[in-house]
């Protein structure tokens, strides 16, 4: 049986303002194509409080969008608020949850369904199958995964009665820390970092001293440079079992990128076609499928 | 000797059975080593054990009352799963005191076939809170976790009166700024990632090469470092370099420090800590000979009540510098 592959709207890992947030969640509401959208703060917990007064209506107006709605957990716990964060996550019972950090299966009740983030290290079949008899159902693999471990685990994954999905659009996640660098590089403390992060709505670009793209700050996240563009790849991935796409959400136009998404995996559009219409719609980004083609040699 | 319970266990690093054999001498309360092979994630040419030197160096250690742990903590490829499985098989067979682990489906692994071979949580697996760490002692037994280098000692206190399991620190040796086993700047870089690989900025993709007076280093394709032809060119592991963000230039994410938390032993022993950890396993014999007599001298020294001899260590740091790290809140 063929299913219809399907497209995942990833948790905004900017700080952007309450404002924006909630204004691309409403035309993402209306407006995109994706079949579901991952909420919530991922990143940083002292970004929280702006909107989180804000989420209710969201997820609502998601849902009447036709959009499965998912909450996505924080990636790096340690903070007591951060701890009690998780805590509150996973007592909304009506909510399923993306889980970015393990913390989240000691308060998960067994057998609760739940999605499997990016962040968290699915890296071979023991893995996968210790998650999905946890409960999970849909696992978005690691970014940093060869093409031939994408292409075993999402065999072992259909096993297994999970969805494969990857990370398909922006700029891929390469760490977390508990020491924030946008304060750093202003001269702050993390305690006291007036929010910095809120100047660069897609991350503030890491140049070598050579002046080469390198990488890209987020508070306490570093992403690559180049965004992460799968477009290429969609044929050899959906063959291979892989069933959902992830679209983490950059200042772009994220409807017309899930629309181009949307076209190539309903086949009415070559890939090479696909790529040219992505890279018009970003003129200033750099793409790269590098995980895949560096290190499936 | 045996470890008293209100006494700090000495966890030392040997990257070959010659090593092992010198930290025990030098008054380690336990050693640990890995294989030969990507199962570790200090997977450099010429270190490690075979199963035979195993063996060997578990004899030599309990012979002299020590222990030795087998760290098999990066993640099993997927498709490959049985090399790690065997590194399990064979730590158990050689009467390993406890295998370190990182991986879920490794852990359950472990506890399914070795029940009785002891867990320790690997700092790869990035388990930063209670709530976590709990996970992992009511899923798999685990009975030790290596803490992640990025606590404060406030934090690492709470752990403690919070979980029922052992808590182990890193006190000496290299450092990481980003979560451990939650970073592929490595991979990015260079294809090579700890997690993967067990190699982090490996050598084999390491060029130094002189341009306009000064010494270049790079990693893959980018430019880590520059500096004057005249300095020594620092080792470019990828978060201690030299970059440019916004109107910053400098050292973004890490200085070329390494840790040294000795001044800090009195607050982690009051913190609950049962072990604290050297790293260092790519380092020679000299240098283990004198980190671990060094802090056998400082936790028998805090043992006796005696005040702590500070600073002899610091020689020994890359880069001359060194830092408490996170220990200390002001670094975040």
């Amino acid at each position: 049986m063929t299913t219809r592959p399907t497209l995942t709207l990833g948790p905004l890992l900017f700080n952007w303002t309450a404002d924006q947030w909630t204004d691309f969640y409403a035309r993402i509401a209306d407006e995109a194509v994706v079949d579901r959208v991952c909420l919530g703060e991922v990143v940083c917990s002292k970004r929280l409080p702006y909107y989180i007064s804000r989420i209710s209506d969201t997820i609502e107006r998601l849902q009447r969008g036709g959009k499965e709605v998912l909450l996505s957990s924080l990636a790096l716990v340690t903070l007591k608020r951060e701890r009690q964060m998780s805590a509150d996550l996973a007592a909304n019972e009506e909510m399923e949850i993306e889980v970015n950090d393990l913390t989240m299966l000691a308060h998960k009740e067994c057998g609760r369904r739940f999605t499997v983030g990016p962040l968290i290290n699915v890296y071979n079949e023991g893995t996968l199958a210790y998650l999905a008899g946890q409960g999970a159902v849909r696992v978005c693999l690691p970014p940093e995964l060869p093409f031939t471990s994408v292409e075993l685990l999402a065999g072992a994954a259909k096993r297994v009665g999970v969805e494969a999905e990857v990370w398909a659009f922006g700029r891929a996640p390469l760490a977390i820390s508990g020491r924030c660098y946008h304060a750093r590089v202003h001269g702050l403390a993390k305690d006291n970092c007036q929010f910095v992060c809120g100047e660069d709505p897609d991350g503030l670009k890491v140049e070598t001293l050579d002046g080469e793209d390198f990488l890209a700050i987020n508070g306490v996240q570093t992403l690559s440079y180049t965004y992460c563009n799968l477009l290429g790849d969609i044929c050899r991935l959906s063959a291979a079992g892989v069933t959902s796409f992830r679209l983490s959400p950059h200042s772009c136009d994220m409807v017309a990128v899930a629309q181009i998404f949307r076209i190539i995996l309903d086949g009415g559009v070559e890939e090479e076609a696909a790529v040219r219409e992505l890279a018009a719609l970003l003129p200033d980004a750099s793409f790269a499928n590098g995980f895949f083609s560096t290190l499936n040699q | 000797m045996m470890v008293g319970k209100s006494q700090l266990e000495l966890v030392c690093p040997a990257g070959t059975p010659a090593s092992l054999r010198v930290a025990v001498d030098a008054g380690a309360d336990t050693v640990y080593c890995g294989f030969q092979d990507e199962t570790n994630a200090r997977n450099f040419p010429g270190l490690n054990f075979s199963p035979k030197e195993l063996g060997e160096a578990v004899q030599y250690a309990h012979a002299k009352g020590a222990r030795v742990l087998v760290a098999i903590n990066t993640f099993p490829r997927a498709g490959a799963v049985q090399l790690w499985h065997e590194a399990i098989d064979t730590a158990a067979r050689c009467d390993a005191d406890a295998v370190i682990l990182a991986d879920i489906g490794l852990l359950a692994y472990a506890a399914e076939h070795y029940p009785d071979l002891r867990r320790h949580l690997s700092v790869q697996a990035a388990a930063a809170n209670a709530d976590a760490i709990q996970f992992y002692v009511q899923a798999f037994g685990v009975k030790r976790v290596v803490l992640p280098r990025i606590l404060t000692v406030a934090e690492i206190a709470v752990i403690n009166t919070q979980t029922s399991c052992e808590t182990e620190v890193f006190v000496f040796g290299g450092l990481c700024v980003m979560a451990e086993g939650r970073c592929s700047l490595s991979s990015y870089a260079t294809g090579k990632s700890p997690n993967m690989n067990g190699v982090c900025s490996p050598a084999s993709h390491v060029d130094y090469h002189e341009e306009d007076g000064e010494l270049v280093s790079r990693l893959g394709e980018f430019t880590i470092d520059r500096v004057s032809k005249h300095e020594p060119a620092p080792y470019p592991t990828l978060c201690k370099g030299c970059f440019s963000a916004g109107p910053y230039r400098g050292h973004v994410f890490e200085d070329p420090v390494s840790l040294d938390a000795a001044a800090l032993l009195p607050q982690l022993a009051k913190a609950g800590v049962t072990a604290l950890k050297i790293e260092g396993r790519q380092r020679s014999r000299s240098y283990i000979r004198d980190v671990v007599s060094s802090f056998r001298r400082a936790v028998d020294a805090l043992a006796s009540g005696d005040p702590a001899p500070a600073g002899e260590l610091r020689r020994l740091s890359e880069g001359q510098t060194t830092t408490a790290g996170a220990y200390r809140k002001t670094w975040r």
